[in-house]
């Protein structure tokens, strides 16, 4: 058994669990929406062994390292927390159809890195040779995670508006958007899974500050990627901040929302392949 | 609509306190620090300046758009943000402060109707001991509870965690905290750059702004070496440093091994291993050539680009020199030089002599067979040197604001009042976040008191 073999069970498994959660939106059947959860756990459960394995494999090959240090290993990483935020949200707040907006974010990636990225095991360049390695890329991915899914939180909450907006005329259309929860819920659970990344992305942030300051003598240098953390930490603040001012509930919070998770994605790959700096996987500078 | 007649100061307080001003600078802070992560930042690069036409590149300039994160108008967001910050704390703080410290011990008629969270029951007894029983149920499921008496009705009053409200100005602190530990840095601080080569050592170091700043102490390079995995990539950059103190080396700084990520601090002055290179200067490589037909070696002593004529004739000339070529040629290690032979008459011939491999040297069917012995170059290390006395201001604002993020987010301010009457008890409760969590301890609050005995 390899770690390889254990990250295609679990592409499978949440490509399972898409397609569940997507029968369950289309007829309504509970026990589709809980297979698609059980299936994603099962996936989480899956990836969580081939991630500790993959870190096994790494020290057998004697070049020992967490599984943290390339793109291939980062996405694998990424799809990993979008599962466990997603668990977190659907044990505490009990809405299991979130699964079929957030789940997809995580096979993507998983399908990602398995069939376009080069998964080899590579050793450390002495530049990720650190602890601070592990707290940083924890602490970030976390954060990013819990923005998909006010990401996907907030596309159910337009669907869910545009719908009702559609059908104002009070007859509740049942179908579908009955499944939704209702849009005062979807608003809040989108504040809260941003409250849970706002400070992970404030920790990832400080720990990258405190690693480079360790590493390099300087804790910010205003290195593409550090600043486009920054921007996606401006633009979750003033999300928080705009739910105080009247008017910035709903819609509106809902699409900064948006904004934030497309500054997120924008932060965490098109900085490694637009821009050039400090972070580009794989060639960083001593 | 009331036109209330606001003074100049006023209005300009108010624009300082607002909150629409804080989202407004949030974005803006996010919009244009997309500039400097499009644009090349500090000292241009050629090929940059050449491929933007003339006009573009002086409005950049002038707009301060190659180093914008200084720029004036950058710097100005900054202050106009603290400003808001501030302004928006000492205008909140005070009624903060007030309801943590006078909170509402009696409810009135009308704040009744607004609570969704309620249970009411009814009793038989007398109201003192209806009082009496109540008070010791709130100690012992929340708090301590304060009792006033109004109107003939007992309000009995118990809250958890007020000062939580004060989460979010710790944060709003925290980032004051960490503009002024920046501050203390760029004022008192320097960053700069040394490099030393093997065996020498330097007191002064340059800083970006390009001074020269005496150290107080020097520091010596003693070695420098780097190891490479068998795949050719880079293992470790190490140099081996000591510190010296009027020519003595400081005990406990005696060859200091100096990685990535693992730096040296003497006297506040920080040296992070950062690139290394070859000290070529008047340094020189040892080559033999050797006719293969047999007979001495010839020794030759030759510095980078030079040539010498050899006994045959042949000219040999000596391209460039590596001490590892594990990174160009996986699979090979050790020192190798790159060659140009012209023998006599022939057209020049270029090839790489290796250090560790006579077997590939010899395989050349030449007349002559060369080898490599190495060099008598130094290796020099390249070190980042920072003095940064503010960055412990910073550190400690990033924990306040970790830390007030926390009590913002995680912890709730929770109140619970019971209005006694005669026969009738009704109990409210708030939470100042988290609500869901605080309706099902509220509930289970209701169930015990129904079944209270009174
Ligand atoms: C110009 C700058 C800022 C001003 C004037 C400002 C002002 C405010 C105000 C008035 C509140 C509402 C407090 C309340 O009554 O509960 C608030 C909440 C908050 N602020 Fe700021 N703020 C600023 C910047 C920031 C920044 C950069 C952060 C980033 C960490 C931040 C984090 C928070 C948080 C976490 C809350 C609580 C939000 C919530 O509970 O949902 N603030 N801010």
């Amino acid at each position: 058994m390899t770690s390889s073999m254990l990250f295609n069970v679990t592409t499978l498994a949440y490509m399972a669990s898409m397609v569940l959660f997507f029968a369950f939106l289309a007829s309504r059947n509970k026990a589709l929406g809980l297979g698609g959860s059980l299936l994603a756990y099962a996936g989480l459960a899956v990836q969580t062994v081939a991630i500790g394995l993959r870190w096994k494999e790494s020290y057998d090959m004697g070049v020992g390292h967490a599984p943290l240090s390339n793109l291939y290993e980062s996405v694998v990483f990424f799809s990993w927390t979008i599962i466990l935020i997603y668990m977190y949200i659907d044990l505490k707040f009990k809405y299991r159809i979130v699964g079929a907006f957030v789940v997809p974010f995580a096979l993507l990636g998983m399908a990602w890195a398995q069939l376009g990225l080069n998964s080899g095991i590579e050793p450390l360049v002495p530049a990720l040779q650190s602890n601070w390695l592990l707290y940083h890329v924890i602490t970030c991915f976390l954060g990013y995670a819990a923005f998909a899914v006010a990401c996907g939180v907030s596309i159910m909450y337009l669907i869910k508006a545009q719908h009702e907006e559609n059908n104002a005329s009070g007859a509740s259309a049942g179908g579908l958007m009955s499944m939704f929860p209702p849009t005062r819920v979807l608003d809040d659970l989108n504040y809260r899974a941003i409250m849970i990344g706002f400070p992970l992305l404030t920790l990832g942030i400080i720990t990258g500050a405190a690693w480079a300051n360790y590493a390099w003598g300087t804790y910010w240098s205003w290195d593409p990627k550090e600043t486009w953390s920054l921007i996606v930490w401006f633009v979750y603040a003033a999300f928080l901040h705009a739910r105080f001012t009247r008017g910035w509930v709903g819609k509106r919070a809902a699409w900064l929302s948006i904004i934030g998770f497309a500054a997120t994605i924008f932060c965490y790959l098109g900085v490694n392949l637009f821009l050039s700096g400090l972070h580009s996987y794989g060639n960083s500078k001593m | 609509m009331a036109t209330t007649q606001r003074s100049f100061p006023q209005s300009v307080w108010d624009f300082f306190c607002s909150l629409k001003l804080t989202i407004f600078l949030l974005i803006s802070l996010a919009l244009t620090s997309i500039i400097g992560t499009v644009l090349p930042q500090g000292s241009l690069p050629p090929e940059y300046v050449a491929q933007i036409s003339p006009a573009k590149l002086q409005i950049y300039s002038k707009l301060g758009f190659f180093d914008m994160y200084h720029s004036w108008w950058f710097i100005t967001l900054l202050y106009v943000f603290s400003l808001n910050l501030i302004c928006c704390s000492i205008k909140r703080l005070p009624h903060v402060f007030k309801f943590i410290s006078e909170p509402m011990l009696v409810l009135g008629e009308s704040q009744r109707s607004s609570f969704a969270l309620k249970q009411e029951i009814t009793f038989t007894g007398a109201v003192a001991a209806g009082r009496d029983a109540l008070q010791e149920f709130l100690a012992k499921e929340l708090a301590a509870a304060v009792v006033t008496e109004h109107n003939g009705e007992y309000h009995l009053f118990a809250q958890k965690n007020p000062w939580c409200r004060l989460g979010v100005y710790v944060v709003h602190l925290s980032i004051l905290v960490i503009f002024v530990g920046a501050i203390v840095g760029s004022l008192f601080g320097y960053k700069g750059f040394v490099s030393i080569v093997e065996g020498s050592g330097i007191s002064t170091v340059e800083t970006r702004t390009g001074q020269h700043l005496p150290l107080g102490f020097e520091v010596r390079c003693e070695k420098f070496n780097v190891d490479f995995y068998p795949t050719g990539a880079p293992k470790e950059f190490r140099s081996t440093l000591t510190i010296l103190e009027n020519g003595q080396p400081v005990p406990g700084y005696k060859d200091v091994k100096v990685i990535v990520n693992d730096p040296l601090s003497y006297k506040g002055i920080t040296f992070y291993q950062s690139s290394y290179g070859q000290a070529s200067e008047g340094s020189q490589h040892f080559l033999t050539a050797t006719p293969r037909s047999g007979g001495a070696p010839q020794r030759l002593a030759i510095r980078e680009g030079e040539a010498v004529v050899l006994k045959d004739g042949s000219t040999l000339k000596l391209l460039e020199a590596a001490q590892e070529v594990q990174q160009f040629i996986p699979g090979m290690s050790g020192a190798a030089a790159r060659v140009e032979l012209t023998v006599k008459g022939k057209a020049p011939q270029v090839f790489i002599v290796f250090k560790n491999y006579p077997d590939v040297n010899a395989q050349r069917g030449d007349d002559l067979v060369l080898g490599y012995e190495g060099t008598n170059a130094r290796m020099y290390t390249g070190l980042q040197v920072a003095k940064d006395p503010g960055v412990w201001v910073v550190w400690l604002g990033c924990s306040l604001m970790v830390l007030g993020l926390y009590i913002a987010f995680f912890l709730s301010h929770k109140r619970v009042w019971i209005v006694v009457t005669k026969g009738h008890a009704r109990m409210y409760g708030n939470s100042s976040k988290n609500q869901a969590a605080f309706s099902m301890q509220f509930e289970e609050l209701a169930n015990k008191l129904k079944n209270l005995k009174i």
